[in-house]
C-alpha cells in the first residue's frame, strides 16, 4: 500500500491534495511526468501528473478534482489509509530550457501540474509570468505557491470575484502583445489549451500543452492515449504527455475522452447513491 | 510392444468434457472442464512409454513426459507434479495454452496412426489435482549462491528464468510494470481460456520458494538496467514481451471504438471489466462487433466481445482460412460460439459519426495472388469490390512489436531493425554484459512455451554466468 501522509481539500472542497509514501518514485521523477493510482481492488488505473515531489521525505503529490466514481472514491481515503498501487513516474520530462520570457497559464486542476514546470523554469533563469484562472475566487488553487514559482503572477475568474475578470486567454494576448515571449506552456482543460494555442498560433509563439487522454497502463502497451499531432499518432503516456500545442488536434481529443461519458456518469451516480445510502 | 502399439491405436484418445456452445458463448467460465481421476487415468494407458520419446523432443522446455504420465497410471498424483515442477514451473498454464499439436503431441508415436496422447490435458490434469488436492510440498532447492539475479518482465519467459535460478540457489527478483503478475497470462488471454486464478496460484507456486516479485516497477522508467546493476544484481534477464499494438494505419483510426487488441483485453482480463459495474474499469460494448486480425489475439478478443453479449462478432482477414495464423481449436472454439470469418476481406477507411464514433468500415475483396517473401499467397484486391460493413466496435488484433520503454533507456544494447533486442539464439546472451533477453522482446510475437523456452535456455547461461564467468 502506498500511504496517504498527508491531505488537503482545496476549491471548496472540490479539489484534493494527497502526498503519498512513494520514496522510488519521489526519487527518480522529474516535472511534467505522472503517475497510474488504483485504489483497492477493484479500482480502475487512473493518470495523474505530480504536483510535487520530495525526494528527501520520499513522497509525491497529487492534485485532484472530483468529478466521477474514482476521484470520489480517492476522496475518502484518509491520512493513514493509502492507494493499492502507485506506478510511475511515467511519461516524458518536461524540456526545460533557458529561452528568456515565458509564460505560464494555468486552468483548473492544471494549475497543480503547472507549477513544478514553473518553478523548474524559473530555477533555471527564464523571467516567468504566471497566468493562472479558475470558474470563481473559491475555486482557485495553489496562488501562492504560484506566487514563488513565478516572477509575476496574473490571476483571473470567470466571474470577475477575484483578480481579472475574464479568461486567461485575455490576459495572454495582453502579456503577448506587450512583451517578447519566447515560449507558453499551457495546461488546463482541453477547451482552454486549445484556445491558448490558437492565439499563440497566430502571432507565432512556441507553445507546450500537456494532454490529458484515457488511459490504461500508462506504458505503451495499449494505445488508448493516442491523439494526433501534426497528423501523426502519438501515444501520450510515452511520446507526451507534453506535446507542441500548434501540432495537436484538440477536437479528436475532445470526442475521446468523452468515449465512456454514459458509463462514468452511471458509475458515479451509483456509488454517491450507495455511499450517501451508508 | 507390437501388441501394445496395437490395442493404443484402437482405444480413442479421452476427450476432455466442455461447455456447450451456446452456453458457454455467454459466460466467462473456461470451456474445457478438466478430466476427472479416471479420465486421466484411462489417457495415461494409452501412452506407449517409448524408449526415446519422441514428444520430449517436441517439448521447448524438455518435460520428461512418459516420467509423469507413468506416475499418473500409478495413480501417484504428487509424483507426477513433482516431475513435471522439475522441468517447468508453469504446468496448468501449459496444459491450457501450448499449441501441442505442434509440439509434443505432434511427435507422439500414437498419432501416427490414431490420435496422439492427450499430453496436455494429462498436464492440465496434474497441475489441477495438486491445487485441489495436492501437499503443497515443494521441490528441492540448492543452496544458497549468493549471487543476486533480477529478471525484468513476469511473463512467461521471465517466470521461467524465476523457476529456474531459484531452483539452483540463487536470489531471484522479478520486476513488473503492472499491478499484477503473469505478463500475458494476466491481461491477454481470456478468462475462459486460462483462469487467472490458476496463474495466481502458479506465480504463488514460485513466491513460496523464494522468488521475490515487485510490481508497479516499470523498468526504464522507475529504475534503469544500470541502477539495478549498481544496487547489486550480478546478472539481468529481459522478458518485456512485445507490447506494442500495431495499427492498420487507415484513415479513421483514432474513431471512438476503436481499440487495439491489447487495450481490450487488458481492460476485460486484467482489469475485470467483464464484471463492470462491480469493478471500475469499464469496456465498450459493441452492438456489431469486427475484430481484425486472425491469430489467436484476435481468436480471444472475438470470443470476449460475444460473451459481453454482441449481437453479431465478425473476424476480417485479408487472406484465406488456410493462411490464419490462430491455432484450429481456437478456430474451431470461435465458429462454434457463432462468430463468422469474413475472409480476402481487407479494410481501407473507417467511417464514423458526428461524435466520432465509429459506424464502419469500408473494405476490399482480395483474391490470392503470387507467394510473398513469408512464402504465402500475397493478398491482392479485387477491382471494384469496395463495400461497407456495420459495426459500432473494432478491435484491431493484427500484431504488436517491441515495446521502446526499457531498451531506448539502454543505450549500450544492440536492437535489431525492428526494436527487437539482439540475443545469441542459443544462450539468450545480449551485447550487455550480465543481460539476458528472451520471448517476444527477441523473437517478436509468438507463443507463450516459445518463451518459455527461451528462458529455460538464458536461465542455463546466466547460471553457467554466475558460477562459472562470462
Amino acid at each position: 500500500m502506498f500511504k496517504i501522509v498527508h491531505r488537503e481539500e482545496m476549491a471548496e472542497g472540490t479539489v484534493v491534495l494527497n502526498e503519498i509514501e512513494a520514496p522510488l518514485i519521489a526519487k527518480k521523477a522529474k516535472p511534467g511526468q505522472f503517475v497510474i493510482l488504483k485504489a483497492n481492488e477493484e479500482g480502475e488505473r487512473i493518470p495523474l501528473t505530480m504536483a510535487e515531489t520530495n525526494p528527501e521525505k520520499g513522497t509525491i503529490t497529487i492534485i485532484y478534482m472530483v468529478v466521477g466514481k474514482s476521484t470520489a472514491l480517492f476522496k475518502e481515503l484518509k491520512v493513514g489509509e493509502g492507494f493499492q498501487d502507485v506506478i510511475g513516474p511515467l511519461g516524458k520530462p518536461t524540456h526545460l530550457e533557458k529561452v528568456g520570457k515565458v509564460v505560464c497559464v494555468g486552468g483548473g486542476t492544471g494549475v497543480a501540474v503547472l507549477h513544478p514546470i514553473t518553478r523548474g523554469l524559473k530555477d533555471i533563469g527564464n523571467d516567468v509570468t504566471c497566468i493562472i484562472g479558475a470558474r470563481n475566487k473559491g475555486l482557485l488553487i495553489l496562488e501562492e505557491q504560484m506566487k514563488n514559482a513565478s516572477h509575476d503572477l496574473r490571476v483571473c475568474t470567470d466571474d470577475g470575484s477575484y483578480g481579472h475578470h475574464g479568461f486567461v486567454t485575455d490576459v495572454l494576448k495582453d502579456v503577448l502583445d506587450s512583451e517578447d515571449v519566447k515560449l507558453v506552456v499551457a495546461i488546463g482543460p482541453v477547451p482552454m489549451m486549445k484556445a491558448v494555442s490558437q492565439i499563440t498560433k497566430e502571432r507565432n509563439v512556441e507553445t507546450l500543452v500537456s494532454l490529458n487522454p484515457i488511459m490504461v497502463d500508462g506504458t505503451g502497451m495499449c494505445g488508448g492515449c493516442r491523439v494526433t499531432v501534426g497528423n501523426e499518432t502519438k501515444f501520450a503516456c510515452v511520446d507526451g504527455p507534453e506535446f507542441d500545442g500548434h501540432q495537436v488536434d484538440y477536437d479528436e481529443l475532445m470526442l475521446r475522452l468523452r468515449a465512456y461519458h454514459e458509463e462514468e456518469r452511471k458509475c458515479h451516480n451509483d456509488y454517491c447513491t450507495i455511499r450517501d445510502a451508508k | 510392444m507390437a501388441e501394445t502399439a496395437e490395442k493404443a491405436k484402437k482405444q480413442e484418445r479421452v476427450a476432455m468434457p466442455e461447455q456447450e456452445p451456446k452456453v458457454r458463448a455467454r459466460n466467462f467460465l473456461e470451456v474445457p472442464t478438466g478430466y476427472t481421476v479416471k479420465m486421466a487415468q484411462d489417457e495415461a494407458s494409452r501412452c506407449l512409454q517409448c524408449k526415446k520419446p519422441a514428444c520430449v523432443e517436441g517439448c521447448p522446455v524438455g518435460v520428461d513426459i512418459p516420467g509423469f504420465i507413468e506416475k499418473i497410471t500409478e495413480g501417484d498424483f504428487t509424483g507426477a507434479i513433482r516431475n513435471l515442477w522439475s522441468k517447468n514451473a508453469l504446468p496448468a498454464v501449459c496444459g491450457r495454452v501450448c499449441p501441442q499439436e505442434s509440439q509434443c503431441e505432434g511427435r507422439c508415436i500414437v498419432g501416427r496412426k490414431g490420435q496422439p496422447v492427450a499430453i496436455g490435458n494429462l498436464e492440465r490434469f496434474c497441475a489441477d489435482y495438486e491445487r485441489e488436492n495436492g501437499t503443497g510440498e515443494l521441490p528441492p532447492k540448492a543452496a544458497s549462491t549468493g549471487k543476486k539475479v533480477a529478471v525484468v518482465g513476469s511473463g512467461p519467459s521471465g517466470l521461467t528464468v524465476a523457476g529456474d535460478l531459484i531452483i539452483k540457489g540463487h536470489d531471484v527478483t522479478v520486476f513488473e510494470a503492472f499491478h499484477k503478475p503473469g505478463g500475458v497470462l494476466v491481461y491477454g488471454i481470456p478468462e475462459f481460456r486460462l483462469p487467472k486464478a490458476i496463474v495466481a496460484q502458479e506465480v504463488n507456486f514460485l513466491e513460496r520458494q523464494g522468488v521475490n516479485i515487485q510490481c508497479n516497477a516499470v523498468v526504464g522508467r522507475t529504475v534503469s538496467l544500470d541502477e539495478l546493476f549498481e544496487e547489486g544484481y550480478d546478472a539481468i534477464y529481459i522478458g518485456v514481451g512485445a507490447g506494442l499494438p500495431r495499427f492498420m494505419n487507415i484513415p479513421g483510426e483514432n474513431l471512438v471504438g476503436i481499440l487495439s487488441a491489447n487495450e481490450y483485453l487488458t481492460r476485460a482480463n486484467l482489469m475485470k471489466a467483464y464484471e463492470y459495474p462491480k469493478v471500475d474499469t469499464p469496456i465498450p460494448l459493441g452492438k456489431n462487433v469486427v475484430v481484425l486480425g486472425a491469430g489467436n489475439v484476435a481468436m480471444d478478443s472475438a470470443r470476449t466481445a460475444m460473451r459481453l453479449g454482441a449481437e453479431s462478432v465478425k473476424i476480417v482477414y485479408r487472406r484465406s482460412r488456410d493462411e490464419m495464423p490462430a491455432r484450429q481449436a481456437e478456430i474451431h472454439h470461435a465458429e462454434e460460439e457463432g462468430i463468422e470469418l469474413f475472409l480476402l476481406t481487407n479494410p481501407t477507411k473507417y467511417l464514423g459519426n458526428e461524435q466520432g464514433r465509429l459506424t464502419g468500415m469500408e473494405c476490399l475483396q482480395m483474391e490470392l495472388g503470387e507467394p510473398d517473401d513469408s512464402g504465402r499467397r500475397r493478398p491482392v484486391p479485387v477491382k471494384g469490390s469496395e463495400f461497407t460493413i456495420d459495426c459500432d466496435l473494432c478491435i484491431v488484433a493484427v500484431g504488436s512489436g517491441a515495446n521502446p520503454l526499457l531498451t531506448s533507456t539502454t543505450p549500450d544494447m544492440t536492437l535489431n531493425k525492428w526494436g527487437n533486442v539482439v540475443a545469441d539464439p542459443k544462450t539468450g546472451k545480449t551485447t550487455k554484459k550480465g543481460v539476458w533477453a528472451g520471448g517476444d522482446i527477441v523473437t517478436g510475437a509468438a507463443t507463450v512455451i516459445l518463451a518459455m523456452g527461451a528462458g529455460r535456455d538464458a536461465a542455463n547461461s546466466m547460471h553457467d554466468y554466475l558460477t562459472l564467468g562470462w
